[in-house]
């Protein structure tokens, strides 16, 4: 900015020379094209910045305001002050949706971070075949959603489902699945790990990759055997991106919905969720959107931890 | 990468285990068994499902319910294919579909390249404070924003439209997208001064450099960010599944589990197919473009 201005500016011993008057037009053909250039500047923003206002800022704005009101829809919106917060403690479902979404995060992150990162570890080894293992682990990722959440519907059938067949196939006992609440939330972990874990994997063979080759080359010519130089190298230099992938996936588990959503509803208290939760509040049962919006803020409020956890996590490593 | 693999003493890029431990024999044998156990398990897993989900609608519903399971289908019938795509109207959701997806496209990218461009090259007042904003709405949780995000849909402010069942309900928030802008901007930055400076010499006003100067050069940029608007809005779920509520203007996705959830009894097979069908352009997108997807993640993971 400063270089694109400075031939521009009027140089300390030509100012005097040109009298007051001359200083005075300059400046002020300068400041109109500095207006010129902003208002273009804008023009080029304004759709932007519009779809920003309206669809990001004014909304969260608004959700916060909603959950100190009643509203729905047909009627006015009404202050009730904390009515709905108060609403929220008193409801046994408010507290089975966190629990069950506490323990579908913890079980998504037992499988799903542990899982792609050994799968990673294990494909860089790999010198044969490598397209192919990205690819077929990534496939599931392009999926819609509801085509993998569907298809594993008719895999987890009790009776005639591919997984039930198999078991008995190989003489080995069945499962209820999605159909019995011992089992169910289980399910739903598998299923989501099935569609999601491609992504991990490949940002985990990436960073792999990048880690330098003398590494390994020295930690060898000082005797450490394969498991020393997975617990001595490939960990701490893989630690960073670690770190962020499981702020990521906290995350996005905690607001999971498709899963329960198809396979086992949102009234089902075995499997019911946050994000299902607030679907029923606001769409499904009574069309409170002040409670939804309550129970929306609460998660925010969570999930606004992890975020900050993450931006620190990513800007400290930015500086240093 | 593959070059690597086949170069056999390349220190400078070797793993955990060196080609040379590779090399001795007993280490062989190990490494050609998990290999293939590696080669056979990824098949069951992540291909295996799609062969299935392709061959059962292939099935007649009899042989379905049967449930012998074959590796093979003993016969091979369009039927269910053909049932989905007309009875099922597969066909109009699908159109829906590509709409909202194309509409949705041009739209992000025409209004996130305006705005990269102007925060990257015009440097307006309070830009930086914009582009903060902008980018604090990735930290914002879709989850928060679902029920207010909805009301203002229904309702938008001052004009007191109804975006309900309309495209507009997924273009336009779709447009308000930080993840674009910012790579757009980065992209933007890195284009010399001096390229512009010398088109608006040649008379071009700002619209004509960003048309004939910048936009050439963005092309790889481009591509990626349009490979992931078009996957992203035929992935989505949860908002077209508030804000299109008409069935007749419902995307697959939602309109596939509506079908599954409706008291009419559609064939499995039948159902089977309509997923496949919902399945074919993204893998199709992805086999096309998979060295634009996948090195996308990969930078992601680098730049952390």
């Amino acid at each position: 900015m400063a270089t694109s201005l400075a031939p521009r500016r009027p140089g300390p011993p030509a100012a005097p020379a040109r009298g007051r008057s001359g200083e005075r037009s300059a400046r002020r053909a300068r400041l109109r094209r500095r207006v010129a250039d902003n208002a273009l500047a804008y023009a080029f923003m304004a759709a932007g910045i519009v779809c920003f206002a309206v669809f990001s800022w004014y909304p969260l704005f608004r959700g916060i305001v909603l959950s100190f009101q009643q509203d729905n829809l047909i009627t006015d919106p009404q202050w009730v002050g904390l009515d709905n917060y108060r609403h929220l403690f008193d409801d046994p479902l408010f507290w089975t949706a966190w629990k069950n979404t506490a323990q579908f995060t913890g079980l998504a992150l037992l499988l799903g971070y542990v899982v792609p990162f050994a799968i990673a570890v294990l494909l860089n080894e790999l010198r044969h075949f490598r397209a192919y293992f990205r690819i077929a682990v990534y496939l599931p990722v392009m999926l819609p959603p509801i085509v993998s959440v569907m298809l594993w519907q008719f895999f987890y059938d009790p009776g005639g489902g591919l997984f039930n067949t198999a078991l008995r196939g190989a003489h080995l006992p069945t499962s209820q699945w999605i159909q019995s609440p011992h089992t169910a939330m289980i399910s739903l972990v598998l299923v989501s790990t099935w569609a999601n874990m491609g992504g991990a994997t490949l940002m985990y063979l990436a960073a792999l990759q990048a880690i330098p080759g003398e590494l390994f080359e020295a930690a060898e010519l000082d005797g450490a055997g394969i498991w020393a130089r997975l617990r001595y190298v490939t960990l701490p230099q893989m630690r960073f991106i670690m770190l962020v992938l499981l702020l990521l996936q906290i995350i996005s588990t905690m607001q999971v919905f498709i899963e329960p959503f198809q396979l086992t509803g949102f009234t089902d208290p075995s499997t019911i969720t946050v994000m299902t939760l607030i679907y029923r509040y606001a769409f499904a049962v009574n069309n409170d959107f002040g409670l939804a919006a309550s129970m929306s803020v609460l998660l925010f409020a969570v999930l606004g931890v992890f975020a900050a956890l993450y931006l620190r996590l990513t800007r400290e490593t930015d500086q240093g | 990468m593959t070059a690597t693999a086949k170069a056999p003493a390349a220190p400078a890029t070797r793993s955990l285990i060196s080609d040379q431990e590779l090399a001795r024999p007993r280490n062989r044998v190990v490494y050609f068994a998990v290999l293939a156990l590696t080669t056979v398990l990824f098949a069951a897993a992540f291909l295996f499902p799609l062969y299935w989900m392709a061959g059962s609608a292939l099935e007649t519903p009899r042989e379905f319910a049967a449930q012998t399971p074959t590796l093979l289908p003993k016969s091979v019938h369009a039927a269910a294919y053909r049932d989905a795509w007309s009875q099922m109207d597969i066909a109009h959701f699908f159109l829906n579909t590509a709409w909202y997806a194309a509409g949705g496209w041009l739209i992000q990218i025409s209004v996130d390249v305006c705005a990269a461009y102007a925060l990257s090259k015009l440097r307006p007042a309070f830009g930086r404070a914009i582009f903060a904003g902008m980018l604090a709405s990735l930290m914002l949780p879709a989850a928060a924003l679902l029920v207010p995000a909805y009301l203002t849909v229904s309702d938008l402010p001052l004009l007191h439209l109804n975006l309900l069942n309309t495209p507009w309900a997924l273009w336009l928030p779709g447009a308000a997208n930080a993840f674009n802008i910012y790579v757009l901007r980065r992209f933007f930055d890195q284009i010399p001064g001096e390229l512009l400076d010398a088109a608006s010499i040649d008379g071009a006003s700002r619209l004509q450099t960003l048309l004939r100067v910048v936009l050439p050069l963005s092309r790889p940029v481009l591509a990626v960010i349009s490979i992931f608007a078009v996957v992203g809005m035929w992935k989505d779920f949860l908002w077209p599944l508030l804000v299109l509520q008409d069935p007749d203007k419902q995307t697959l996705s939602v309109a596939l589990h509506r079908l599954s959830t409706s008291t009419t009894q559609v064939p499995p097979t039948e159902m089977i197919a309509g997923l496949s069908i919902a399945a074919v352009p993204m893998i199709v997108l992805f086999l096309l473009f998979q060295r634009h997807i996948l090195g996308g993640l990969s930078a992601g993971a680098l730049k952390g």
